[in-house]
Formats: structure tokens, C-alpha cells, sequence
């Protein structure tokens, strides 16, 4: 089933007339730069889940939130969609424009307003990257937790839309656990401050809703983030294992020892091959599975934790257990695991990254599971995963030259999720749902489930101009996907090239 | 526990002739937060028939208990596996439970350090406006799919639903912990959090009561040991922090009204009448004062704050600003759209 938006099962969307628009927009907005020719709006087709395309009706890049502002107020009136883009590294397609809404790109508001060490908070605008904020709190010994894989290029705005994680949510939490405060615009232009200076708010969490909607109940113009201290240092340890199940059991072992690691992270035979043919990490290419465990803190603890986890895995069963000895070779286990994606691109045609995330304690089940559907699929996977939270990364490698192999490849993505919702798990830990998984949501959640988040939407965009399409999928979406996943016994599921 | 029950389709049914008759309900558990918000009539929904912890693997750190379970035999059953709930939620009641826990979204002394009420919430299952039991979130770390409605239950105290099922993330105790008392005044000690603060130190909670400043420290031996002698003091009784969480300390005892002041980190001094004591190192400030509501709130206001009445009654919820009190309504309406749950409990329009 093809993913574009497709009006038939996704909504009518009003029909506009680009050159009564364009020129509607100049009249009332002249400063503001708008694209609109084909080959300047051609750039901005697809976000990082680049197997899909779509040209927008139009391209604007504002630079004020006046512009914004008025943007959005003509748009409402107008009744034309709008869809929110950030720096458009998003990997599930949360940015995917409308052939008939106009594509409104935050990445010029890239100003960091305020980094305030003593109130521990940076205030800035949306388009802001993650790591350029961890860059400005440097020099006061902090920086801003959160740090998805894409972090020296992704936006704050995107982060907030996402409720990006990244490898050290388990111990420091996800964007949401790291925001105080959101400017957002709601769909008429009317501001709203979401969170406050302060710790809490009067009123409902609207913070914590708004992070993770995918751009389709405002548009945020103002991120607080919260500042935390760099710890003192961070140590990691490489243990290799003999079977993925004693490397599971060690992740369960860990915590039953009441260490919280910083990064706890597992990758299996495939992915160890892959990431030292390409790295030379100094991984053990022979075992079945391997962890990186990094402990971070205060100096003493972190190095009485490494201790305990040293005897904790090899309890586990671990057959060797080593302590990166300087901060270089640290920097090396993990360049092998934070290059594992295009590692595995090296030795695959294609491969397809899938996001779910299982109770840890299903983590022997599931990959047992995976490895029976890759020996009946005929496709070899490589499981490369944040251990400590569950959230999986199984990487699927087939050829789509090959007659049949993406069409294996979408069954056997779809029997993973499957496979993660059935251990009551969920589609996606990080990505996101955008366009990419909007099939799977009807998976998920039950269509009063669907109901009440479509009413939910009602209460900010009841017309639905905010990136409709996106996110929570239509009951008849649903319904006609749900008959399609009677008839073959299978998840439908996109081609992906991309890391 | 014997007296563990699944009374889910119960209170399914008493929503359900609720909505029927258009009969708003008051839903409460033991009532231990009674003084926040508004007094307000329905016919009662009583959670606790509903209660016992339905899974909890230490592993996993996660506990999923139904709402009506007693907050005591969940941090009996967590203590006994040496975790805890890192938010330190106020209990203000000895039969308190998760699910007022949920709905009031109060958290403890550890909150600026450790995260809220809400930080820790994973998944919940509600009763909806439109009669159905749901499942949102789940029990996993890490989970995007849909919006939050999990995480906007928290501190909504019953208006959008009534939640009857939480999952919760949970933490391992610390390995030590160790407590402080500093003579200092109000100022140098003010002054010294906005700096430790930016500090990798241990520190999980502060309070400053007028004459000391008192600290907890957490974590391993190392590091409480090494902050323990950088910063000097006398050893204080580790009781100090529930009496301070549970209000017992006899600052809480006077008899003007208590405010709760929200603030940002490193706000200093506040010129207001009546008693004051600083908790969370200075992000809330517990207020005792008969000056009027108005010129707190306003003064409050002026520095990024906001101050809660712990006190029933018409004013005791910080007001909203016009334009997200609109949103509050329209999403009250799309969620409760014959405003059953707890009409008027947080807002007299909600």
C-alpha cells in the first residue's frame, strides 16, 4: 500500500489555486521569501525518509514569527494546509510535503536567544540544532541531554515534534523530560506559551501533549530546554557474548544490580561484522552479541559501577569484558556502534531500519523471533539496539533489484512490529509515525483509541489544516488496512534506503 | 492482597449511567488532596474498590497498578526490590493513591533532580467522556506513537477522564544517602544552590527553613562521600524529608493559608508577608500568609512563577491567560463532552 497521501482514505483536502495564492501571500506578506517554481520547490520534496516524495504547493522560509503569524492566519482563512518542517532529518516522514499545502520551513529561525548557566535553561528559536545548543552551554561545564543520531543537523523545533530520543534516554529521558517551556502558534496565529520558567504549570500538561504531535496541533516558534551538568566522566565498557540470550539476561542483570548505565547498547554477529569491517572498533567479530556499557557520573562512582557491571556481566556469561582504557578508545567502541547504519549499508544493496520497542524482558523472545522470521524470509537482519529501553533497530538487508526481495522485506518488517506490539511493545520508540508507520497505528491502538486522538486534534486544529495526513491515520485508513491485513497475513511496509 | 480487585467494568457501568443522565461525578480516591482545587457536588466515584498492583518486574523498571492501590503497599512492594518512585510524590493523607497520585501530579523533594509526577508516567487506562475504557502509552521507556494522552492526565485532577490503570517508570534506590544541615541565611544559601547547580554534585534535595540550609545527598559511596566532606555541617535525620514532603514540619502548622509558589531556578529572595520556607533548592517555596491572593499571585507572577492555594475554594488554581484557557476549554469539551468528570474541580469552566 503506497504511504503519499492518498485523499480517497486520508480526507479531502481543499483544492487551491496556486498563482490566487502566491499572489495572496505577496500581497499581505511581501518580505517574506516564498518559493514556487518547480525546481526550487524540488529540494524540499521528501525529509529523511527520502522514499517518498512529494512537491509542495509551495515553499515559504519565514524569518519572523510575524511572518508566521500572518502566514498561518491567511491559511486558516483560506483553508489551505500547512505542513511544519524543520532541518527535515526526520526518518518516519513527519515533513512529507502536500501536493496541495503550502510547506512552512522553520530552519531560518536559528538564533540561541538565551543560555542561562545559573537558572540551568538555553532559550531558542526552533531551528536551532541539538548539538549547537550543547555547543553554547560548553563553556559553563553544561549541555542539553537529549542526542538523537542526527544531532549535528536536526532542529530543536523538529526534536520538540518528535520528542526526539537518542543513546542516553534510559538514565537522562527523552526531549520531553528535558523541555520547560514551548512558543507555539496554533492554527488561527494566536501565541500560546506551553510549560513555563518554572518547574510546572497551572492547568493541563499542554507541553507534554504538544511534544511528540508532529506539527499537527501548532507550530512551535520558542524552545526552553533544560541545562544539565556535564558529568565528570564517562567510562565504557565491551563485553562479547556466545548467544544474544545471555546478552539480554546481562541487560536485565545490570539493572537488577540498581546501576542505571548512561548508554546501554547491543548489537548481534551481523552487525559487529559489519560495523569492524568498516570502523575498526576492535569489536570481536566472532561473538554472537556484544554490549557497550557506558557509565557516566561522579569520578569514584563511576568507577566503583564498572567494577560491579564488569562482575555482573561476566556472571552473565559474558566471555570477555573490557574496560576502554582511555578516552580514545572509547570514542572507538562507540564510533562502531554510532556508524552501524551505514556499516550495514556497506555489505546490503538496501536495507530498511525499523524503531519498535518491547518490554526488556521480551528482548531473548523477540530476537529469537526475529532470527526464526529471517531464516523463513530468507533476509538477514542485524539487530543494533538501544538495550537499556527496549527500543530496537533491527536492520533488514535485501536487494530491491532482486525480483520479490522488497516485497520480503516489507513482510518481514511488518511481522517485527508485529512481533513488538504482540510483547506489548510499541511501533515506534523514537521516529515517529509521520507517513511511515500511519498503516501500523491501526495496529496499535483500537479505532476509539483513533477516535479520541482525532478528538483530541478537534480541540486545536478542527479543521484539520496542521500537516493532516500524518500521525493518526483515518478510521477508513484503518478499516481498509485492516481488511488488506486479514486477506494476506501480513504488514504492508514502505521500501527504505536511507540511515 | 485479598482485597485486590478488577472493578474496571464497575465504574465503567457508573460512568456510563453517568453520561446516561448527564449526572456529573466528583471521582476521588481517599480524598487526601481535597484541599486543592475547587469544592465541587456530584455523585461519587469512589476509585478504591478498583485497586492492587497488576505487574511489576524489577528488571523492567516498570509498575503498572490499577488507580484505587494504596500509594504505601506500592512503595512497600518497590522498597522491598530496593526501588522507588523517583518523584517522591506527597501521600498528604495515609491512604492515598496512585490515582490521585496521577490526577494532583505532586512530586516530592527529589522533583528538580529527578523529574515529576509526570516524567515517570508511561502509559495509563482511562474511562472516556464517551463511555469507553482506553489504553494509552504503554509499558515501555520509549514510545512515540499517537499524542500523549498518557502524560496529559497527569495533574488534571479527574477532568478529562477517569483514569483507572497506571504504568509507571521506577527507579533503583540509591546505593547511599546521606543528609545534611548548613547554618546560612536565606541569601548566601540561595546564592550557593543557583552555584552547585551547575555542578555535577549529588545533591536530591534542599530546603532552607530561615536559620539552615538542609541538603540530601544521593548516589554511590564515592560521591556522597566526597560532597559530604566538600561541604561540610552536621548530619541531619534522613526523616527531615518526608516530614518536610508530608507537611508535617511546624512551619506547615501556622494558621494562616499555605501557598504552594511554583519558580524558576535560581529566583532569589521573595519580599512577601508572612512565612516562608524553600524547598527544591529554591524552584518552590512554601508560603504561609494572609496578605491578599491578588498581590501574591501578582508578585509570583513577576519573576516567571505562580502560586497555588492549598486551600479549597473558587481561587486556589493559578489563572490561565485567556487565549490557553480557550484551548483548555475546547479540549475539555472534546474530551468530556457532557462534562461528567469533575466539572468545575480545576477551573469553574472546566
Amino acid at each position: 500500500m503506497n504511504i503519499l497521501y492518498d485523499e480517497r482514505v486520508d480526507g479531502a483536502l481543499p483544492t487551491v489555486d496556486q498563482a490566487d495564492l502566491l499572489q495572496a501571500l505577496r500581497d499581505a506578506l511581501p518580505d517574506l521569501d516564498i518559493l514556487h517554481r518547480e525546481e526550487d520547490l524540488k529540494p524540499y520534496e521528501c525529509d529523511g525518509l527520502s522514499a517518498y516524495r512529494t512537491v509542495p504547493l509551495l515553499v515559504v522560509l519565514p524569518e519572523r514569527l510575524e511572518q508566521v503569524q500572518a502566514l498561518l492566519r491567511l491559511c486558516h482563512q483560506r483553508g489551505v494546509p500547512v505542513v511544519a518542517r524543520g532541518a527535515g532529518t526526520g526518518l518516519s516522514g513527519g515533513a512529507l510535503p502536500l501536493a496541495k499545502g503550502i510547506l512552512l520551513v522553520m530552519a531560518r529561525f536559528n538564533r540561541i536567544l538565551e543560555v542561562n548557566p545559573q537558572g540551568r535553561y538555553a532559550r531558542v528559536q526552533p531551528g536551532v540544532r541539538n548539538l549547537a545548543i550543547s555547543q553554547a552551554a560548553a563553556p559553563h561545564g553544561m549541555y542539553y541531554a537529549p542526542d538523537p543520531s542526527s544531532q549535528i543537523a536536526c532542529s530543536i523545533g523538529g526534536n520538540v515534534a518528535e520528542n526526539a530520543g537518542g543513546v542516553h534516554c534510559l538514565k537522562y529521558g527523552l526531549t520531553v523530560h528535558n523541555l520547560l517551556k514551548v512558543e507555539i502558534l496554533t492554527v488561527e496565529g494566536e501565541r500560546l506559551t506551553l510549560g513555563s520558567d518554572a518547574l510546572d504549570s497551572p492547568g493541563f500538561d499542554l507541553l507534554a501533549l504538544f511534544t511528540g504531535s508532529e506539527g499537527m496541533l501548532g507550530i512551535v516558534t520558542e524552545v526552553t530546554v533544560k541545562l544539565l551538568p556535564k558529568p565528570q566522566v564517562a567510562r565504557v565498557l565491551l563485553a562479547s557474548f556466545d548467544s544474544v540470550e545471555d546478552a539480554g539476561r546481562a541487560v536485565a542483570e545490570i539493572i537488577a544490580a540498581g546501576i542505571i548505565p548512561g548508554g546501554l547498547e547491543m548489537m548481534d554477529n551481523l552487525a559487529i561484522r559489519a560495523a569492524e569491517d568498516f570502523i575498526h572498533a576492535g569489536y570481536p567479530v566472532d561473538a554472537a552479541a556484544i554490549l557497550l556499557c557506558e557509565l557516566d557520573g561522579v569520578e569514584a562512582d563511576v568507577h566503583d559501577d564498572c567494577e560491579r557491571v564488569a562482575a555482573v556481566l561476566a556472571h552473565a556469561g559474558a566471555r570477555e569484558v573490557r574496560l576502554a582504557c582511555d578516552e580514545a578508545e572509547r570514542v572507538r567502541f562507540w564510533a562502531g556502534r554510532k556508524n552501524a547504519f551505514p556499516a550495514v549499508g556497506r555489505i546490503s544493496p538496501d536495507y530498511y531500519c525499523m524503531d519498535g520497542t518491547i518490554p526488556r524482558r521480551e528482548l531473548p523472545r523477540v530476537l529469537k523471533g526475529i532470527s526464526d522470521l529471517s531464516t523463513e524470509y530468507g533476509l538477514r537482519v542485524a539487530n543494533v539496539f538501544h538495550a537499556g529501553d527496549g527500543n530496537m533497530h533491527p536492520l533488514i538487508l535485501f536487494d530491491a533489484n532482486l525480483p520479490g526481495e522488497l516485497e520480503r522485506a516489507e513482510a518481514i518488517g511488518g511481522k517485527i512490529l508485529e512481533l513488538c506490539v504482540a510483547v506489548g511493545g510499541s511501533i515506534t520508540g523514537e521516529h515517529g509515525v509521520g507517513r511511515e508507520k500511519i498503516n501500523q497505528m491501526c495496529a496499535q491502538f483500537n479505532s476509539d483509541e483513533i477516535t479520541l486522538f482525532h478528538a483530541v486534534k478537534a480541540a486545536f486544529d478542527p479543521r484539520g489544516l496542521l500537516n493532516p495526513g500524518k500521525n493518526i491515520p483515518t478510521l477508513h485508513r484503518c478499516a481498509e488496512f485492516g481488511a488488506m491485513h486479514v486477506r494476506h497475513g501480513h504488514l504492508p511496509f514502505p521500501e527504505l534506503e536511507r540511515f | 492482597m485479598s482485597m485486590d480487585r478488577d472493578n474496571s467494568q464497575a465504574l465503567l457501568e457508573q460512568v456510563s449511567q453517568a453520561l446516561n443522565q448527564g449526572a456529573p461525578l466528583r471521582i476521588q480516591g481517599s480524598n487526601s488532596k481535597a484541599m486543592l482545587g475547587n469544592l465541587i457536588t456530584g455523585e461519587v466515584l469512589d476509585t478504591r474498590s478498583h485497586r492492587g498492583i497488576v505487574s511489576y518486574d524489577p528488571t523492567e523498571l516498570v509498575l503498572t497498578a490499577r488507580a484505587g492501590t494504596p500509594l504505601r503497599e506500592i512503595e512497600a512492594a518497590l522498597h522491598e526490590a530496593g526501588q522507588m518512585l523517583p518523584c517522591e510524590p506527597p501521600h498528604l493523607g495515609p491512604d492515598a493513591t496512585l490515582g490521585g497520585m496521577v490526577a494532583a501530579g505532586l512530586s516530592g523533594p527529589r522533583r528538580p533532580w529527578a523529574g515529576s509526577v509526570r516524567d515517570y508516567v508511561l502509559g495509563t487506562r482511562v474511562i472516556t467522556g464517551h463511555g469507553k475504557l482506553l489504553r494509552f502509552g504503554g509499558e515501555v521507556m520509549k514510545n512515540v506513537a499517537g499524542y500523549d494522552v498518557s502524560r496529559l492526565m497527569v495533574g488534571s485532577f479527574g477532568c478529562l477522564g477517569l483514569l483507572t490503570e497506571v504504568s509507571l517508570k521506577v527507579l533503583p534506590r540509591p546505593r547511599q544517602c546521606l543528609s545534611l544541615s548548613l547554618p546560612m541565611g536565606r541569601h548566601e544559601a540561595l546564592a550557593e544552590l543557583a552555584e552547585w547547580g551547575q555542578q555535577p554534585l549529588p545533591i536530591s534535595a534542599a530546603c532552607h527553613d530561615g536559620e539552615a540550609l538542609y541538603l540530601r545527598l544521593e548516589g554511590g559511596e564515592g560521591s556522597v562521600q566526597s560532597a559530604r566532606q566538600r561541604l561540610g555541617g552536621e548530619t541531619l535525620d534522613s526523616r527531615f524529608w518526608s516530614d518536610l514532603r508530608e507537611q508535617r514540619l511546624a512551619f506547615f502548622n501556622g494558621p494562616a493559608p499555605l501557598w504552594r509558589l511554583s519558580l524558576p531556578n535560581a529566583t532569589g529572595e521573595l519580599d512577601l508577608p508572612g512565612q516562608q520556607l524553600i524547598d527544591w533548592g529554591g524552584a518552590q517555596r512554601w508560603l504561609t500568609s494572609s496578605a491578599p491572593a491578588q498581590a501574591i499571585r501578582d508578585l509570583v507572577a513577576n519573576v516567571g512563577g505562580h502560586a497555588t492555594c492549598y486551600a479549597p475554594g473558587a481561587d486556589s488554581s493559578p489563572p490561565l491567560p485567556a487565549a490557553l484557557m480557550r484551548y483548555h476549554r475546547t479540549l475539555k469539551q472534546q474530551l468530556d463532552p457532557q462534562g461528567v468528570f469533575n466539572p468545575g474541580r480545576l477551573y469553574p469552566d472546566l
